[in-house]
């Protein structure tokens, strides 16, 4: 199943309007884009005939430390194909394009990653706190080099 | 606590529903723009139960972070075990064997039943009717006692492993889910009949909270309350995992996107469960319950996806190795997360009062929603 995608895959991100990587990944095929082109890629992925990458089940992001990465795991609705999307983010300045008009299901989940680990995504309706309580803007507990004196966790 | 933004138009009202009330089932707090009596915009606040289990994670081995997750969806904590314990066996590339892995889809059914129970007698309380509650408690205890046997807890039971089950199972256990069987079939019966086709019941809940489909994609709302907009979103059947593959079950599924079709969805979802299992319950292969895994688990350098169904939808869990005994990064796609995204979207335009019964047919665990 996963040849057959890819060798999709590879064909219609020839048509794409802006320039993707894509690598077979360890369990799905994975496309690494500049968070500038996101913003164009992202219908295309959702629209296009052959891929209809509808449903998005999963939105994260994962501190390097040197750099932050965002990962989207797309999904077709009746789910025979599974497409990551990798975007590689600055870690002062993290800055990508919101997708909530996209998925709509992003908008909860975005606003999770901007207070966890500070990504702005522009374009986003209500970028707010979702889970932590006010007061937290600007200290993202899910950063690696996060301190907390007080609500530390440390095993 | 919250400054909300005074609604522009003076006749709207603002009302702060929760954290403690009795309808959001644990700590949601949701306040509501109201015109009249008329619901303009929900906006749920979270957090009043958020322990930060991704990051406590990161300083867990990987046995000891699946007894948290137990913690998260306490009514599907089986489930979640599986999801984390199928997420370690795929990195290390370990065969459960066949013994564990029909003790495993077992222990997932009845949980989903337990689950679906408990949620009959809820969501019957939450639009005004007291006795279903009683009646769900009676076979949810019968479930819990069998989890106790066998797991030796009926909450939180941690009986999932990486490479199997905990230990075997108890000797009575297939003649006491046996008697559950068949005293249960009858009663499935006895809520039909309290419920399903009452009058009162239906006005409360058809055509209330209407998603449809491609709404209920776009929001990611999985489980029962995908399949009751029509949505095939079963992932035991589109990505099937253990032995579903071998079973025989369908994928129920109603097309009205109502709060009535997310109620037939679950009670179809209860007769499915009880098949699967007396399907399996006189064939639970001997062997092994758990194969040979090293004490310490390193998992190689990379990333991995696990998906279950529980009974709430599609449960992911993202684990980002860099080699080392703990996590390096672990995300958790919980249903409930996604199901409430859509909460406002379902609500709006209809009244106060049917906010319950819509927040009743989404099924909302909210440590599964915070974590």
């Amino acid at each position: 199943m996963n040849a057959s995608l890819e060798t999709t895959l590879q064909s219609v991100l020839a048509a794409a309007p802006v320039p993707v990587q894509l690598t077979a990944g360890s369990q799905w095929p994975e496309l690494v884009v500049a968070p500038d082109d996101w913003p164009t890629l992202a219908p295309f992925l959702r629209d296009h005939a052959e891929l209809r990458l509808d449903f998005m089940f999963c939105l994260t992001c994962v501190d390097w430390k040197t750099h932050l990465t965002m990962v989207y795991h797309l999904n077709n609705s009746s789910c025979e194909r599974v497409v990551v999307v990798k975007s590689v983010l600055d870690r002062q300045q993290p800055r990508v394009a919101s997708v909530a008009n996209i998925w709509r299901t992003a908008e909860f989940h975005e606003r999770e990653v901007y207070e966890l680990f500070g990504v702005h995504f522009v374009g986003h309706p209500d970028l707010r706190l979702l889970i932590l309580p006010e007061g937290w803007e600007g200290r993202n507990p899910l950063r690696k080099d996060f301190e907390d004196p007080v609500n530390m966790i440390r095993l | 606590m919250f400054k909300e933004v005074l609604a522009e138009d003076q006749d709207c009202l603002t009302l702060n529903v929760g954290p403690q009330h009795p309808s959001t089932h644990g700590v949601l707090h949701l306040v509501i723009t109201l015109k009249g009596e008329t619901i303009l915009r929900v906006d749920p606040h979270l957090g009043y139960i958020h322990r930060s289990i991704e990051k406590m994670c990161e300083s867990l081995s990987y046995r000891q972070f699946i007894y948290v997750t137990s913690r998260m969806d306490y009514l599907s904590a089986h489930i979640n075990n599986h999801g984390c314990a199928l997420c370690v066996e795929k990195a290390l590339q370990i065969e459960v064997p066949q013994r564990a892995q029909v003790i495993r889809v077992l222990m997932d059914e009845l949980t989903r039943i337990a689950s679906h129970v408990l949620w009959w007698g809820a969501m019957a309380m939450d639009v005004g009717a007291i006795t279903p509650f009683f009646h769900a408690f009676r076979e949810r205890e019968m479930i819990n006692e069998i989890m106790e046997e066998t797991c030796g807890a009926r909450l939180t039971m941690n009986y999932m492993v990486p490479g199997g089950v905990m230990y075997d199972l108890h000797p009575n256990f297939q003649r006491r889910v046996k008697q559950f069987i068949s005293f249960f079939k009858s009663k499935l019966n006895e809520y039909d009949e309290l419920l399903t086709d009452n009058i009162i019941f239906k006005q409360r809940t058809q055509h209330i909270g209407v998603l449809r489909r491609e709404d209920a994609i776009s929001f990611g709302a999985t489980g029962p309350v995908g399949r009751g907009s029509g949505w095939a979103c079963d992932v035991r059947k589109r990505a099937p995992y253990e032995c579903y593959h071998q079973l025989q079950f369908e994928q129920v599924v109603e097309q009205a996107g109502d709060c009535y079709a997310r109620y037939l969805v679950r009670m179809g979802e209860m007769r499915q469960s009880l098949s699967i299992i007396e399907q399996l319950i006189d064939n639970i292969p001997s062997g092994d319950y758990q194969a040979k895994t090293k004490a310490v688990l390193k998992l190689p350098k990379g990333e991995y996806y696990s998906r279950v169904e529980t009974a709430r939808g599609e449960f992911g869990v993202y684990i980002v190795s860099d080699g080392g005994t703990t996590p390096y990064r672990i995300k958790f796609r919980s249903p409930g997360f996604s199901n409430l995204s859509a909460l406002d979207h379902m609500s709006r335009g209809h009244k106060i009062g049917d906010l319950v019964a819509i927040m009743g047919s989404l099924d909302l665990v909210i440590p599964d929603i915070d974590r």
